[in-house]
């Protein structure tokens, strides 16, 4: 799989797509792969606040439930109803349609580039 | 994704050409999935899933009075199982604790074959042997001599039917025959862990790969594909079955598991476990099992603890929850206390964090319906 190079990345296996002062976020295909069949997505509500580093989310497959961290601080502004009603775009398209949710960007740690996350998705 | 279990399958090469993702399971590398685990559930229920059970424990029971001493070593009654024929039972401990649960075959007089989880093989056979002891009987753990194959679903008759000359319409649920399959000596059983029909194939591990390569090939008329241990845990939780390990452990006898059918206490030479097990089948329920149906969609898991509705206190443990692929919302299965275990009660458990109803319902979840 191949992440792609205009990204930004967590260790927690997620990326930011950074438009201005909004980032759009969602996990990683090697994320996706490594839980299965997502079957129940549980994303944070418009307008609530998110601490980089801390749970704000779940995502459940049938095998496991994961925590879904927040990569910074901000206030969320759009969820991607679509990926609630159909979690398998998150397997299917996870750095596509899979997305998860925006968010107003306060404060970001430092992010990786895909040639760094790549030697972490292995 | 690198893997510190030491043993292979003999079907390992196999399963990495099909592109599959591995776990680490009683030591063992298996396949959990090769593509989509949902796939592969809705495979078994609706046509066929090709399982690699390697990882179980074979062990050989022989002699004169193996018969007696597997009745003095186990919960049931080996003896009285016709020749050709299986029996779902238990080991206990002394104090009537589950050491594991066990299918054991009937070969045949002086001939049984005892198939144990991977985790408890070796504790299986030691204790089996050291059970057997006084009787003319041999105890012989045969685990890499063979290898086990399993073909679930309601195509797996058709899948099998056409790689052995053996009349299918004469094995029964719960028999096995000894036969060739695909040119290969076989022991073919009517047994699973699915909730579906389907075989249970056991031959020597040297014949595994051409074994499991002729019964997919057989197979993709029928809809038959590779199915990981993923979809093995839901279809199994679907259809109300316990694992070792969740709902069967050794602080659990086969009556909290409601599993007391299993034992047979008029056996004239007794056996492991009887006194303790006298008493628990007449005492109290500590703890009963029941099947939960949680009303929102996030799943409890194992170790989740579930609270009495009236007083908001602790009173059960989850021993086995997930989304069911097949109805489509999660299912859980928990000890809770006896006044709690009414089927059509609403208790609350404790998911992640929140506190979700459930209703308590019957098991099995899922029932096939031919």
């Amino acid at each position: 799989m191949t992440n792609p190079t205009h990204l930004s990345y967590t260790i927690e296996h997620e990326w930011l797509e950074t438009t201005g002062d909004t980032a759009r976020i969602g996990i990683t295909a090697f994320a996706a792969d490594a839980l299965g069949d997502i079957v129940f997505v549980d994303l944070p509500a418009v307008r609530s606040t998110v601490v980089a580093g801390t749970p704000c989310g779940e995502l459940e497959s049938t095998k496991s439930v994961s925590d879904l961290f927040a990569p910074v601080d901000g206030e969320v502004v759009e969820v991607n109803q679509a990926v609630v009603a159909d979690p398998s775009l998150l397997n299917s398209d996870p750095f596509g349609a899979g997305w998860l949710f925006v968010v107003r960007v306060t404060r970001s740690p430092e992010l990786l580039d895909a040639a760094a996350y790549d030697g972490i998705a292995r | 994704m690198p893997s510190s279990a030491s043993l292979q399958t003999p079907l390992h090469a196999l399963h990495e050409a099909l592109g599959a993702s591995f776990t680490d399971y009683a030591g063992w590398q298996m396949p959990v999935r090769y593509g989509s685990e949902t796939a592969e559930h809705h495979a078994v229920r609706t046509t066929a899933g090709l399982f690699d059970l390697c990882h179980m424990g074979e062990i050989e029971v022989t002699g004169t009075e193996a018969g007696r001493a597997l009745d003095r070593a186990l919960v049931g009654r080996p003896s009285a199982i016709p020749v050709g024929r299986a029996r779902y039972t238990m080991i206990c401990d002394e104090d009537g604790g589950i050491i594991d649960d066990l299918v054991v075959y009937r070969l045949g007089d002086d001939r049984y074959l005892v198939v144990a989880n991977a985790a408890n093989t070796a504790v299986v056979a030691a204790a089996l042997t050291e059970r057997a002891g006084g009787f003319d009987a041999t105890v012989r753990d045969a685990t890499d001599d063979w290898a086990l194959i399993a073909v679930q679903g309601p195509t797996a008759a058709a899948v099998v039917a056409g790689l052995t000359d053996l009349d299918l319409t004469t094995l029964k649920y719960y028999a096995i025959a000894e036969t060739r399959l695909a040119g290969a000596d076989v022991l073919l059983a009517r047994t699973g862990y699915t909730g579906e029909d389907g075989f249970e194939v056991y031959c020597a591990s040297s014949e595994a790969a051409a074994t499991w390569l002729a019964l997919g090939s057989a197979g993709a008329e029928h809809g038959l594909v590779p199915a990981g241990l993923a979809c093995r845990d839901t279809l199994r939780l679907e259809a109300g079955m316990a694992l070792y390990g969740h709902e069967l452990t050794r602080r659990t006898t086969p009556y909290d598991a409601g599993l007391g059918r299993v034992v047979v206490h008029d056996k004239p030479e007794g056996f492991v476990g009887d006194a303790a097990l006298r008493a628990r089948a007449a005492a109290e329920p500590r703890a009963t099992l029941v099947g939960l149906r949680p009303a929102g969609r996030r799943s409890p898991r194992a170790g989740y603890t579930v609270l009495d509705p009236a007083t908001g206190e602790a009173a059960g443990t989850i021993t086995s929850g997930s989304p069911s692929p097949t109805l489509g919302h999660p299912v859980a299965m928990a000890y809770v206390a006896p006044h709690l275990a009414t089927v059509g009660l609403t208790v609350q458990v404790d998911v992640r964090g929140s506190r979700e109803d459930a209703e308590v319902v019957d098991l099995p979840f899922y029932q096939r319906t031919t």
